[in-house]
């Protein structure tokens, strides 16, 4: 993903001098621009300082610059993805807009019992591991507070919108949340003494943009890894009733 | 306490490190009171196996005294004398419940890591790299042991430590290879490497009804061992070429099975053993499958393959047209300890074998890494090195 992110970044400047072209609207949002054009201007200046100059960085970190001040993206274009129209103080996210995370477990325990643990809220911090508190407001709502990249917390408050015991809950965030997000959980019985199993589905906007999760996911920081783990771990308190843990032990 | 630490290639050195403590309410604490070093504890000693971090505690096999008891674990008290297992697991989950317990699904921290590699992850093991839990190992005054209520076997006769201690993993290993070959009255099982746990696949596959045992290695010593303890036919690979050798001795049929008990670091006379090598040397493969290559070759059509060595990455010139046309079954991993290890406690209380016989070098911890260098470099006969905590 990553690569062909790239690629298509590092042709731009070449598609600049092509004439009669349609005009080029702008798909980038604000703060995505910025950090754009920071980035650019950064790995441009690198790529031209010292001896020779590095022609693959020069050449991203020029179309990097350039997508940031003109908020166009080609690569964006070509996806169908735009995100400079605002974003509304959402409810949480909108039809085919934002990234969907979905993975899969199964998990040997009966579906009730999975249900009942994920449903009491004050089990979820010690499963989603950037999770640093659940409180209940009341029997549907609850307020959620998150670690985020360089030291940050997020916070913002959810409500379930559908629950079927022992299937399924669903959940949203409320307006005026730092976080706009929505996620199911499902619980599917399997034949053969084979347990449960347990699908999560997450839609969230990623803060710096499509390309900037894209970029999380290649390096394992992305909610994709986080999604896997904790769900690994749901699977783990489930069945040995402990989160395997090497924290704390001795070494030279 | 004191602890064998890796800190890298031929690096390891006894160390002060914190005492171990309870993390989790299943867990126990053991204090040590004698563990070994074991033929793949070479794999990390020479660089082989990745994701080993500097300071990483060493050693997957040991026994001691219960010293802590986590309040979720019941069967255990204070005092207990136990063998350690080498695979962790929770004895809960999926893999647990079908015994498959070196397959265990809740005992690697670090799960993601081997289902990268691997596509999904084996059982945490101890002092065996990050990939595999990462836990620090038993070549140390104590060390914790997780699931404390499912691995540790009691023991509770007066065997001594050196009878029992190979409980923990070569002798339920051995057996396991033995195991997996599904001998037939009238079998011939070859087994490529004598060291401590092919010495263990001898005895077993005479356990489990193999009329011939053909053992195959290199140093006198070893082979041996195994024509005077194990009562096994033997092949010395520098001196015979081992095919022909193992077609002559079957009537050109073939071992009706073959063990490989050397793994990732074979050495071996042959051209594609010299290829491994030069590959090996330059970066370019992790595995040197030779003795593999030489079992598949060498197996009866129809027979079995059972893989007891360690591999960890990929493996190269491995002849699989030969394994497919010759219908051969294969059987390999990390051993289901605890199918084992009381079973064969039986056996050595009944006096069918006496695991001590195997020991040739017993040091103090302190000079732990004394006993890597000889058993590396096979020094002074080398097969078996025990190594006791609180010893001088």
């Amino acid at each position: 993903m990553s690569q062909s992110a790239t690629a298509g970044l590092a042709m731009e400047p070449l598609d600049f001098q092509t004439e009669h072209r349609p005009a080029k609207t702008t798909n980038v949002s604000g703060m995505e621009r910025l950090a754009s054009a920071v980035a650019g201007g950064v790995l441009a200046g690198w790529s031209l300082v010292g001896g020779r100059p590095r022609l693959l960085p020069l050449a991203i970190g020029g179309s990097l610059l350039y997508r940031g001040i003109s908020g166009h993206c080609s690569l964006y274009r070509a996806l169908s993805i735009n995100s400079a129209r605002s974003a509304s103080p959402a409810v949480g996210v909108r039809a085919r807009h934002g990234c969907k995370v979905e993975h899969r477990l199964a998990i040997l325990r009966p579906a009730d019992e999975l249900y009942r643990s994920w449903r009491d809220v004050a089990n979820l911090p010690r499963i989603l591991r950037h999770v640093v508190r659940v409180e209940a407001i009341d029997e549907r709502r609850s307020h959620w507070a998150a670690q985020a990249p360089l030291g940050a917390t997020l916070e913002w408050d959810a409500e379930i919108i559908n629950e079927r015991e022992p299937e399924l809950i669903a959940w949203r965030s409320l307006s005026g949340s730092q976080v706009d997000t929505a996620g199911s959980i499902h619980f599917q019985p399997l034949t053969h003494g084979r347990g449960t199993l347990v699908t999560v589905s997450l839609k969230y906007e990623p803060p710096g943009g499509k390309l900037t999760a894209a970029l999380a996911e290649w390096t394992g920081a992305g909610l994709e890894s986080r999604i896997k783990e904790d769900l690994r771990r749901f699977k783990n308190l489930a069945e040995a009733g402990e989160i395997p843990t090497i924290e704390g032990q001795p070494h030279g | 306490m004191k602890a064998l630490c890796w800190h890298g290639k031929k690096d390891v050195r006894v160390e002060n490190v914190p005492d171990p403590k309870i993390l989790n309410p299943r867990d126990c604490i053991v204090r040590i009171t004698a563990t070994a070093i074991c033929g793949s504890d070479l794999h990390l000693y020479n660089g082989n196996i990745p994701t080993m971090q500097s300071g990483d505690i060493l050693g997957h096999e040991f026994m001691g005294e219960v010293v802590e008891v986590g309040r979720e674990v019941k069967n255990l008290s204070v005092g207990d004398r136990v063998v350690v297992p080498f695979t962790i697991c929770c004895g809960r989950c999926f893999f647990c419940q079908r015994e498959l317990w070196s397959l265990c699904d809740n005992s690697n921290p670090n799960a993601e890591l081997p289902a990268k590699l691997y596509g999904d992850s084996p059982a945490g093991l101890f002092g065996y790299s990050h990939m595999m839990g990462g836990y620090a190992g038993g070549q140390a005054e104590y060390a914790r042991v997780p699931y404390a209520d499912v691995g540790p076997l009691k023991i509770e006769n007066g065997f001594t430590d050196e009878q029992v201690l190979f409980l923990s993993d070569i002798f339920p290993t051995g057996y396991m290879a033995a195991e997996n070959c599904n001998i037939q009255p009238g079998d011939t099982v070859a087994i490529w490497g004598c060291g401590p746990v092919a010495q263990f696949a001898i005895h077993s596959a005479y356990f489990l009804g193999a009329e011939r045992v053909i053992a195959i290695d290199r140093f006198p010593e070893r082979l041996e061992l195994a024509r005077r303890w194990g009562k096994a036919e033997t092949l010395n690979y520098e001196e015979v070429d081992v095919f022909e050798a193992l077609k002559e001795m079957t009537g050109g049929r073939g071992p009706d099975a073959c063990i490989d008990a050397v793994g990732l670091e074979a050495h071996g006379t042959t051209i594609d053993a010299l290829y491994d090598r030069a590959k090996h040397a330059t970066y370019l493969g992790t595995d040197r499958p030779h003795a593999l290559r030489q079992a598949i070759f060498a197996c009866r059509k129809g027979g079995t393959i059972s893989i007891a060595g360690v591999y960890g990455g990929f493996l190269d010139k491995l002849p699989f047209g030969a394994a497919f046309n010759k219908g051969l079954k294969f059987a390999m991993g990390q051993t289901h300890m605890l199918r084992y290890m009381r079973p064969l406690l039986e056996r050595i209380h009944q006096g069918q074998i006496d695991p001590s016989h195997l020991i040739t070098h017993r040091l103090p911890l302190d000079k732990a890494d004394e006993g890597y260098a000889i058993f590396n470099d096979k020094q002074d006969e080398c097969i078996k090195v025990v190594l006791k905590p609180g010893a001088n």
